[in-house]
């Protein structure tokens, strides 16, 4: 069940960034700070936890999951230290995904040559 | 006492330039297209040996100037000038392609109605006296272009309905005074024209209304009618800005609609290609005139042609700062014979 | 020439004729392709979680797998096809995020790897960063301050 239920959940996200992107002919770059924003919105509300609560990868994997993931960061260290919880938690909650994406861009960029399109 | 001038915008060239010879070269895209018969070489990829798509388009320049000389049987030292220009900042395409020629250079923008721009400039020097041949060439690349006005190839992203795709190619005709034709007769130039469109993914749309005005300009200067030419062709409008000209010209009291074509509709099939709107850049229009508009003119199939190339304005920084897209069209009359 | 538009008149026309986007299939290959990727991440988190790791550890290595298998798609030129056909489907997943990173460096290379790859890697993507960044430390500075 829990593939139904991410399947759904990511698809419906998905489309409704189609549906932007058709009807307000917003770029792919405005699309992901859109969605990123999004997500530390609804997260910040309680409300993005209810769509992961049901949509597992389904919610975590799109954008605004990273949203939800830096504003759950920042919570979490908030509450432990304080104040600078919200300058630290954002990019500890969001290493392993930032590191990860500066490496393997490192690498591919490094390893192979654009292509024209056909 | 500009006597040569009619009209507002037009001059009437009294010892008409010949076109003594074109050449042209597409990319491996357009080389599968309506068209492909036409051009003299079809690269086999993108990077032609080369290690950046902007090396490679200096390379198409290059090679284009090199083979419409040879076409022509002219060496460089008889060249006058040559006039060249294409979209990459700074026009590098045209200032490295041409480095090594050792003949007098103008560099000139006039985005995708460089090849219009530079014909007509080249036939004003050469029927004004100043010059015996000149060589007036333009070029583009899609990756080029792509990387400078749109997005990283390899991005995953969606073209939308009215997007165009840059030919990646080089056209050049060679200009000399007499010569057997065909021949320029007349030159209209085109003012910048900016009806407010901010979408450049509907670059026919920005460019419509000045290829409308210059059309309407030329026949209003000369008094000539539209039936007068068996092809009034723009540069790269595309399909959905090819229909906006028309309509527009039809609301003016101008039907051209039975010998209307466009070049970037003309280069590829936009059924199998997926070209969306249609072709576009500096080489659109100057490969399918030196390709395919030159071969029937010579051929006979074609007797007068207005050859009108159009093009957007803006930059990558204009855009961003929300400025709309200004157009500009120039034409050019090419005639077969003298009469 | 006589008539003329106006630029209100002239942008409802332009409106009027130009082709749309087929919005419905364009929708549903999104849903589908989104749908499609965000199951294969929930592959991973079922199976790392399988091998008894703790959420934050499961969320943060699949996150790792994710970008690695859309950075090596987008440099054998595979990801903007897959990109052509689902449109937000494969944008708006984290896969999408790494293709935005990767896509830039690869282009750029050409103009070297300081300069060129190492600078502007961040030209599509960067501000997912700096927005996400921004607005969540907002969201903290507001947590702390209600609570």
């Amino acid at each position: 069940m829990t593939y139904l239920s991410a399947f759904i959940v990511g698809g419906i996200i998905c489309a409704i960034g189609q549906i932007l992107i058709d009807k307000t002919k917003l770029t792919s770059a405005r699309i992901l700070v859109v969605y990123v924003v999004a997500g530390v919105v609804l997260a910040s509300l309680g409300i993005y936890q209810k769509i992961v609560d049901i949509g597992g990868a389904g919610a975590t994997i799109p954008l605004t999951g990273f949203g939800y993931n830096l504003a759950k960061g920042v919570f979490r260290d908030v509450d432990e230290t304080g104040l600078l919880g919200a300058f630290t938690g954002g990019f500890k909650a969001g290493a392993a995904g930032l590191a990860a994406a500066v490496f393997f861009g490192f690498m591919m960029a490094a390893i192979f040559k654009p292509k024209a399109k056909k | 006492m500009a006597e040569k001038h009619i009209g507002k915008q037009t001059v009437f060239l009294k010892n008409p330039p010949s076109i003594k010879a074109t050449a042209s070269f597409v990319g491996p895209k357009e080389g599968k297209g309506p068209l492909k018969n036409d051009f003299d070489y079809i690269i086999p990829d993108e990077l032609w040996g080369e290690d950046s798509w902007e090396k490679a388009e200096s390379k198409l320049v290059r090679e284009v100037f090199a083979k419409v000389l040879q076409k022509a049987k002219l060496t460089n030292d008889k060249i006058d000038y040559v006039l060249a220009g294409d979209l990459l900042n700074q026009c590098i395409a045209a200032n490295y392609g041409l480095r090594e020629t050792e003949v007098p250079f103008f560099g000139l923008y006039g985005a995708c109605s460089t090849m219009a721009e530079s014909i007509s400039i080249g036939s004003l020097v050469v029927e004004g006296g100043f010059a015996e041949n000149i060589v007036c060439m333009t070029s583009s690349h899609f990756c080029s272009a792509e990387k400078q006005f749109r997005f990283p190839l390899e991005l995953g992203s969606q073209r939308t309905p009215t997007a165009q795709w840059t030919v990646t190619g080089s056209g050049a005709v060679v200009l000399s005074s007499g010569g057997a034709g065909p021949y320029i007769k007349h030159i209209t130039t085109g003012k910048i024209i900016d009806l407010g469109i901010t979408d450049a993914n509907n670059m026919g749309a920005a460019m419509a209304p000045a290829a409308a005005d210059t059309i309407f300009a030329h026949f209003k200067d000369t008094g000539l009618q539209p039936d007068y030419y068996d092809l009034i062709v723009t540069g790269d409008l595309g399909k959905v800005g090819k229909q906006i000209c028309q309509e527009i010209l039809k609301s003016n009291g101008l039907d051209i609609e039975s010998r209307f074509n466009d070049c970037g509709v003309m280069i590829f099939d936009a059924e199998t290609q997926d070209t969306h709107s249609g072709g576009s850049g500096c080489a659109c229009s100057a490969t399918v005139l030196a390709g395919h508009i030159y071969k029937q003119l010579t051929q006979g199939n074609l007797k007068r042609v207005l050859f009108v190339a159009t093009g957007a304005l803006m930059s990558p920084i204009s855009s961003q700062q929300k400025e709309s897209i200004p157009g500009i069209a120039h034409a050019v009359a090419i005639h077969r014979t003298l009469n | 020439m006589k008539k003329s538009f106006t630029k209100d008149q002239y942008s409802k026309y332009v409106e009027e004729v130009s082709p749309k986007s087929k919005l419905f299939t364009n929708v549903l290959k999104a849903f589908l392709v989104g749908g499609i990727i965000c199951d294969i991440g929930q592959l991973f988190i079922n199976l790392l979680k399988s091998k008894g790791l703790d959420s934050d550890a499961v969320s943060s290595i699949t996150s790792i797998i994710m970008i690695f298998l859309a950075a090596l798609l987008t440099g054998l030129n595979v990801y903007d096809e897959i990109g052509k056909f689902a449109g937000a489907g494969s944008i708006v997943p984290i896969t999408g995020f790494a293709n935005s990173v990767v896509s830039p460096a690869m282009e750029f290379k050409s103009e070297g790897y300081v300069l060129g790859m190492g600078a502007k890697m961040f030209i599509v993507a960067g501000p997912v960063i700096v927005y996400g960044i921004c607005s969540s430390i907002i969201a903290g500075i507001i947590h702390y301050l209600i609570t």
